[in-house]
């Protein structure tokens, strides 16, 4: 039963997106502006960093390279889970206006339903930025490619998204119950992707204890980049400690789906 | 002007009522400032006085850009998605047709909404921000005025570039594509991410001429007494040159749209 | 015949909150749906009517599994909707009044191609059922127009097509002619009647248009307060609640009030005059006695508001 909910979601995630798509392309040119818009957007923060260092040479110890390898990745992790999942953050719209009787009335699940609403395709062009990012830093960056790093890479990137992913479907479920509070979600998934675009060594050791243990951020990019880059973590934690990143996604996956259903719940007997 | 006032003040009690909303919003401001605090100390400690600034001015900075974001609207939002809708929809013919000025009417309910936000997102990120850090907060109760009119002068401006691009909705369909572009450069070029006066050369002076910087950049450097006596009189006349043309240009837009819905009937 | 829907002792309780000056907050118990029982054999059409607020949407959409019951026993085609909501989905269809579950900016051709594989409808089933929706509800000229473009009539009819298309045992309709003109209304209610006579489709319909009652449905439930206050047929209703119709007469010159047997005139304004005669009886002989004595420029009958009508009936009689 639990497997079939699983497959039916998925297919009905596919096909919605599909009618999203298309109901996009009505509008050629808004969604080229769009895109155009996306791929700007991670550029002009990258410019921001980039013009920091024409000042400086390193900042928290990490050199231009070394911060534009964690940029790509965690843009690229977050803009996974931002393509995926990005408009969970409209849950709790669906619900003030009452739309969401709508998607309740169907044979498919709800998360499914949310999760493909007003998907945008336009987000691609964060992950493009980030992958050309990325790309640049490898290509400048010397690092000893071992069997376990190599590895590592997808690893990161895909436990990375679906941590992300976890923390939206997270902010959409306590919409369930605070209706008016996307922007919360926005300082996890928003500000954490922003975070993780500076060296941990930046931040204050009680701001990489919460995001190490608490909001397990740091394992998107951090804890394993820093083991590629060949740098040891700032709380001393093991270098392979990065390995543990797809362990702490399915967990974060876990009780993102524990909070859906709850949320659900509520939903279900308050109705607004 | 009564009528205007009173459009203002349900602008300001509209938002008063999203209470969750406020409260969430304060909480990302925070987070945000945080963030931002702990990169600009990183920053400042490699190169000490960077822009002028010293650590306090730069973390001072942060919290104003935070206390600013929503009053000023820098990311966008505000009247702007529901001007937008209202042309979407065709219910803007309606409007065309009342006897109040368009751009005005909307220029009110933009007032009352930032004096809100001012007050109910920007007090509290600031208090926090000056708990944990050292703030740059200014001795002279005549600077406090000066920052409130140079913020009154960065919402008009701020609200004359989103009506510009509001009203680009008249041809363009759906507009929010242009929307996200227009709040993605505002943040970047009104020193949001990074202050304007760090930006090197001939990028920073295009940047410091552009009007975004009349919303964040002059503000902030009235509030920490960087602009003082002509500096300040040439602060006030930049951002109100902006303020001027720009509406103008929204005026001149407003009637162009305007002949377009008379002529094709919304 | 078996029944299709049951409640018993259905209840739905909110606890509201409510703020009570700057910082108490006053907890409240709402009792929106408050112990109801009903059965709806299969095949048959229900009117399902009350002031706003008494329960109507609630009770609608705990039979559709959007809302858990706080109390009592629910079954719909033998399933409990809210612990196996997606098993029901499949065998109900729901149309929201006011809310379009068509693609905003597609043609409603791909609305409905999305559902055909939402519902995993065979084939044939599916060709079968949009080749009769198309027909009888007109709307061969606007599969291919993108829903945005449609009149709210026009919307109205594609909606319930697609509520359709999947051979769903109960319909549920929300105000279906809520806002609709005069045409669209009557299409909608033919249509209604035919799915009902030919597919044996069971349907359940709120509205505040007696009209559509009186056209659609022999049997009629009155809501209010949470309560079940009434069950029978239209007519039951009317005598029970002796409430009244109105002829509005245009004269063509201001006369004196008029007087029929069987009727009273309750308002005079100039050449037009208002008369009242009883919701169960005909208005025939009463429009040919006016014809006969008086110069008539024009009249027309008008339906009681369903308001009035329950108010009626709730307070015994004319005394409202």
């Amino acid at each position: 039963m639990a497997e079939s909910a699983v497959s039916t979601g998925l297919r009905a995630y596919v096909l919605i997106v599909g009618m999203w798509v298309r109901s996009t392309m009505a509008y050629r040119t808004s969604f080229l502006i769009m895109t155009l818009g996306n791929l700007l957007a991670t550029g002009l923060d990258f410019v921001a960093i980039a013009l920091m260092f024409t000042h400086i040479g390193q900042l928290g110890g990490f050199t231009l390279d070394e911060v534009a390898f964690l940029y790509g990745t965690t843009s690229v992790a977050f803009g996974l889970a931002d393509l995926v999942l990005g408009t969970m953050g409209r849950l709790g719209q669906r619900v003030r206006d009452g739309t969401m009787d709508t998607l309740l009335v169907r044979p498919v699940p709800i998360l499914a339903q949310v999760a493909a609403d007003r998907f945008a395709l336009r987000r691609l062009g964060r992950i493009i930025q980030g992958a050309v990012l990325l790309g640049w830093s490898l290509s400048r960056l010397d690092i000893d490619w071992t069997l376990d790093r190599v590895l590592l890479m997808p690893v990161m990137l895909l436990s990375g998204g679906a941590i992300f992913g976890a923390l939206f479907v997270l902010g959409g479920a306590f919409q369930f119950w605070a209706k008016d509070a996307s922007e919360v979600q926005n300082a996890f998934t928003f500000g954490g992707t922003t975070l993780l675009e500076y060296p941990p060594t930046v931040f204050g050791k009680e701001l990489l204890r919460g995001v190490t243990f608490v909001i397990p951020l740091a394992f998107v990019n951090w804890l394993p980049a820093l083991h590629i880059l060949g740098r040891p973590d700032p709380l001393g934690l093991p270098a392979r400690i990065g390995f543990a990143a797809p362990l702490v996604a399915c967990g974060c996956c876990a009780v993102a789906g524990l909070a859906w259903r709850a949320g659900l719940r509520a939903y279900q007997s308050t109705g607004s | 002007m009564r009528l205007y006032a009173a459009v203002a003040v349900s602008g300001f009690k509209r938002y008063a009522t999203y209470r969750v909303a406020t409260v969430a919003g304060v909480f990302t401001n925070t987070v945000f400032g945080f963030i931002l605090a702990y990169t600009y100390t990183a920053l400042w400690d490699e190169r000490p006085h960077l822009g002028g600034y010293d650590l306090d001015q730069a973390l001072t900075f942060v919290w104003l850009g935070q206390a600013l974001l929503a009053a000023v609207a820098l990311m966008g939002g505000g009247f702007q998605e529901e001007l937008q809708d209202r042309i979407r929809s065709g219910d803007i013919a309606v409007d065309l047709y009342r006897p109040v000025d368009l751009q005005s009417w909307w220029l009110a309910t933009e007032l009352g909404r930032a004096l809100f936000q001012l007050l109910g997102r920007g007090v509290v990120p600031m208090g926090i921000g000056a708990l944990v850090f050292e703030l740059r907060l200014p001795a002279s109760p005549l600077t406090w005025l000066w920052f409130l009119l140079s913020v009154v002068l960065a919402v008009c401006v701020g609200f004359a570039v989103r009506y510009l691009v509001s009203l680009a909705s008249f041809w363009l369909l759906d507009g929010t594509g242009l929307s996200m572009l227009s709040g993605l450069l505002c943040l970047f070029f009104s020193g949001m991410i990074l202050p304007l006066n760090v930006f090197p050369g001939q990028l920073g002076e295009i940047a410091r001429a552009l009007p975004w910087a009349a919303m964040l950049q002059v503000p902030a450097d009235v509030f920490l007494e960087e602009r003082r006596g002509a500096g300040l009189l040439g602060a006030f006349a930049f951002q109100a040159g902006w303020m001027v043309v720009l509406l103008a240009a929204g005026r001149v837009l407003q009637s162009v749209a305007t002949r377009k819905v008379v002529v094709q009937g919304g | 015949m078996d029944d299709l829907i049951e409640l018993d002792g259905v209840e739905k309780v909110f606890q509201v909150r409510r703020r009570a000056g700057l910082m108490r907050r006053e907890r409240r118990e709402v009792r929106a749906v408050d112990g109801i029982s009903f059965r709806v054999p299969r095949g048959e059409m229900v009117g399902y009517i009350g002031p706003n607020g008494a329960g109507k949407s609630t009770t609608i959409k705990m039979l559709t599994g959007i809302l858990v019951p706080s109390g009592g026993r629910l079954r719909v085609a033998g399933i409990d909707p809210s612990r196996e909501r997606t098993r029901l989905a499949r065998r109900i269809g729901v149309v929201f009044g006011q809310r379009t579950t068509l693609w905003w900016d597609l043609p409603l051709r791909d609305s409905y191609a999305l559902v055909r594989r939402m519902y995993r409808i065979p084939d044939d089933r599916y060709r079968e059922n949009l080749d009769r929706c198309v027909e009888l509800l007109n709307l061969s000229e606007l599969l291919d127009v993108p829903v945005r473009q449609l009149s709210l009539g026009q919307r109205m009819r594609g909606d319930i097509a697609a509520a359709l298309l999947h051979d769903p045992e109960v319909l549920y309709l929300d105000e279906p002619t809520i806002g609709l003109d005069v045409v669209s209304k009557a299409k909608v209610r033919q249509f209604l009647r035919d799915v009902n006579a030919e597919q044996g489709t069971t349907v359940l319909l709120t509205t505040h248009d007696l009209t559509d009652i009186e056209l659609l449905c022999k049997r009629v439930m009155v809501i209010d307060h949470g309560r079940l206050v009434y069950d029978g047929g239209l007519d039951g209703l009317h005598a029970v609640g002796e409430s009244e119709r109105t002829l509005v007469v245009d004269l063509e010159q201001e006369l004196p009030p008029i007087e029929i047997p069987g009727s009273r005139t309750v308002r005079v304004e100039g050449p037009r005059q208002w008369l009242a005669f009883p919701a169960t009886s005909s208005a025939a002989p009463i429009v040919a006695a006016v014809a006969d004595g008086y110069p008539l420029v024009d009249l027309s009958v008008r339906e009681p508001e369903i308001e009035d009508v329950i108010a009626r009936m709730l307070h015994g009689g004319r005394g409202v």
